[in-house]
């Protein structure tokens, strides 16, 4: 067997494999698991709604997951983008509030900026730490999401403070607003996607195509020799921190330019974590993470109507784990493939060796 | 009162102190758990999960069977069993240690989230449920200041010196001690003179789960009595800064919970001596996610992690 077809292979059985089990998790509480996986296909994809509700939540996962994996590829494990993308939302916000009568062709790219520079700036905090002193970058920026995420509460609870109810910002003005890429009475699909879908054509084109993109690679590799190369470690994982911050901000910014309008508390609801999950399904390729981010979102909306037959949503989060889970063990994954093909043909292929391919 | 005065009486009040103790608690035992895991070449940064299904499996239990330490004895089983999800891979399969502790969070998160409507039948949070007593000596609560700290205090209190002592004694006094320091640095090494690297790392892991068990549990059965979805918010993680402060050493990680748990005590007080407004509220809570960016950050001084930490080990 081919390792292109083995890296294809292991994402795919983790999710086979996580999705029986959570059958068995269903089946324990009482619940009948086919009846709950039709209704999470149905709410994910059964109805011009659901489709609408899947391609915006794909939005802001696609970009989280390309941030992850970006990052991944360095070697860098950014897992911050909650982070990163509450502080892209606030800086769209705060940008996007002062534009007034600004046409949106100005208005529109100059808070999408502001959003990628709030999430570049914030991941290339934790960039800069491990660069320095070495500070591990997942103590860092889970730090910096929990910081992040007081920040936004202090700031809608205080200065941008608006209305009775929950603590919110006002709205942006209309000109930085992105209009709706097709609407059918409640159903709307917002034009971010497109964005969201350039970045990954874009974050392919600077990996595979670019000495940047080399560089990130070769450091993610192997920083040593990378660095014997003439690669300099320090400079490249403050770049791919500021870069996958980037990614993540992006997200921020879209989600408050074409959804809410606005922020509140906690308004990027766990989708920087998703990103993780989407990220390793994906292999880390762009285009995989485009695949792999529809398939995280069409679980997300699924299981919303999921929840309404009575299995609870958080089974979603169980399947996310246990599909990291066994991402992680790939070589468990590939020792079963190995056995199942023996049993094919009496042939031995040199597969377990290839744990570090690609 | 402004600042400078409710400061100042944070400073000189009894309370604070308690307080301080209290909030170290969970960070300790979790902290501890980490340089057990760490000290034999195995990261573990699912500490957060593991606190949080330990304190959700330890209120289920006390809520079905109404024994809080038979709660607390189930709590550290489940503990021990999603460490062992982490220990097999990463041992047996050389697994990437990282991804696969975030796997055990969002397991961790899933289970609790998915389990609270079947046994609870509500969202956020539980019901209450009985508490580990706290312990009440006289002859302490007599003695004026000191008496008010810990004349009546948390048995957890009493849980966390048997475990720092013991952990001490364990890792610098005894052979299994040696062995699990020479693996966590020197895995072939150890492995040439007889050692069993795999049983020891083994060990290590699954005292991690028992350890960041109890610490979860302490916020559960210990302080509130009830378990809330958004618990241990971060405190596994700062756990894990208490331990790179306190340099992979069980006393060292006392110290440096510790002085996490007086930002949280002093943020504690200040919110009850002086009327703020919400969003000071906010920033306050800011206090001890910064202080562990600036302990992981190394600006507190050089510490050094054991040199196979995080390094699968495979036999040639």
């Amino acid at each position: 067997m081919k390792s292109r077809w083995i890296s294809f292979l292991v994402p795919f059985l983790a999710v086979m494999v996580s999705l029986l089990i959570a059958a068995v998790i269903i089946l324990a509480i009482g619940e009948n698991p086919l009846k709950a996986y039709g209704a999470m296909i149905r709410g994910a994809v059964g109805s011009r709604l659901s489709w609408a509700d899947n391609i915006t939540k794909m939005t802001s996962l696609l970009l989280t997951g390309l941030a992850v994996g970006f990052g991944f590829r360095a070697g860098v494990f950014n897992i911050g983008a909650e982070g990163q993308m509450a502080m892209g939302g606030i800086m769209a916000v705060t940008v996007g509030l002062s534009l007034g009568n600004v046409p949106s062709a100005i208005a529109i790219p100059l808070t999408i900026v502001a959003g990628m520079a709030g999430g570049a700036f914030w991941a290339s905090i934790a960039g800069w730490l491990k660069a320095k002193t070495g500070a591990h970058e997942v103590i860092s920026t889970i730090m910096l999401n929990w910081i992040a995420y007081h920040i936004t509460n202090y700031l809608v609870a205080g200065p941008f403070a608006v209305g009775a109810g929950v603590p919110k910002s006002p709205e942006i003005s209309q000109s930085a607003q992105l209009p709706s890429l097709l609407t059918v009475q409640a159903s709307s699909i917002p034009s971010s996607i497109l964005l969201a879908i350039v970045a990954a054509i874009v974050i392919y084109i600077i990996l595979e195509k670019t000495t940047t993109g080399y560089e990130v690679k070769a450091v993610g590799f192997n920083p040593y020799a990378a660095e014997y190369g003439g690669i300099s470690i320090s400079k490249n994982i403050v770049l791919t921190m500021a870069i996958s911050g980037a990614l993540a901000g992006l997200a921020g910014a879209l989600e408050v330019m074409s959804v809410h309008h606005r922020i509140f508390g906690a308004f990027t609801s766990d989708r920087g974590f998703d990103g993780i999950t989407i990220a390793l399904i994906g292999q880390n390729n762009p285009i995989g993470i485009i695949f792999a981010a529809f398939l995280i979102s069409s679980l997300r909306s699924g299981s919303n109507a999921m929840q309404t037959i009575g299995v609870p949503d958080d089974i979603i989060v169980v399947i996310q784990g246990i599909i990291i889970y066994f991402v992680a063990a790939d070589r468990i994954i590939r020792t079963w493939i190995i056995k199942a093909s023996q049993l094919g043909k009496k042939k031995s292929p040199k597969l377990l060796q290839g744990g570090e391919e690609e | 009162m402004n600042w400078f005065e409710a400061i100042f009486t944070a400073f000189a009040s009894p309370l604070f102190y308690k307080l301080t103790i209290l909030s170290a608690l969970p960070l300790i035992f979790a902290g501890i758990g980490g340089v057990y895991s760490e000290i034999t070449g195995v990261t573990n940064i699912a500490l957060e999960g593991i606190m949080k299904l330990g304190a959700f499996i330890g209120v289920a239990f006390t809520f079905i069977t109404g024994n809080p330490w038979l709660g607390l004895l189930l709590g550290m089983l489940g503990g021990l069993i999603l460490s062992f999800l982490h220990a097999y891979v990463s041992i047996e399969w050389s697994a990437n240690q990282i991804v696969s502790a975030t796997a055990l969070i969002l397991i961790a998160q899933g289970f609790t989230g998915f389990l609270m409507r079947p046994i609870f039948g509500q969202e956020g949070q539980t019901d209450f449920v009985s508490k580990i007593p706290t312990v009440k000596i006289e002859a302490v609560q007599n003695i004026p200041f000191i008496g008010e700290i810990f004349g009546e205090i948390s048995s957890f209190f009493y849980i966390a010196i048997v475990v720092i002592i013991g952990s001490w004694f364990l890792l610098y006094k005894t052979p299994l001690g040696l062995r699990m320091r020479s693996v966590g640095e020197n895995p072939r090494a150890a492995d040439t003179l007889g050692v069993n690297v795999k049983a020891i790392r083994y060990f290590g892991v699954l005292m991690s789960g028992i350890l960041a068990a109890l610490g979860g549990m302490y916020l559960a059965l210990g302080d509130i009595g009830q378990f809330q979805e958004q618990m241990p918010a971060g405190k596994g993680f700062i756990a894990l800064a208490a331990m790179i402060l306190g340099n992979w050493n069980p006393i060292g990680t006392m110290w440096a919970a510790l002085l996490f748990g007086a930002a949280e005590a002093m943020n504690i007080q200040l919110q009850t001596l002086m009327v703020l407004p919400s969003e000071i509220k906010a920033l306050l809570n800011l206090l001890p996610f910064v202080l562990t960016l600036i302990v992981v950050g190394g600006f507190v001084g050089r510490t050094r992690a054991p040199a196979a930490d995080g390094v699968p080990y495979e036999k040639e």
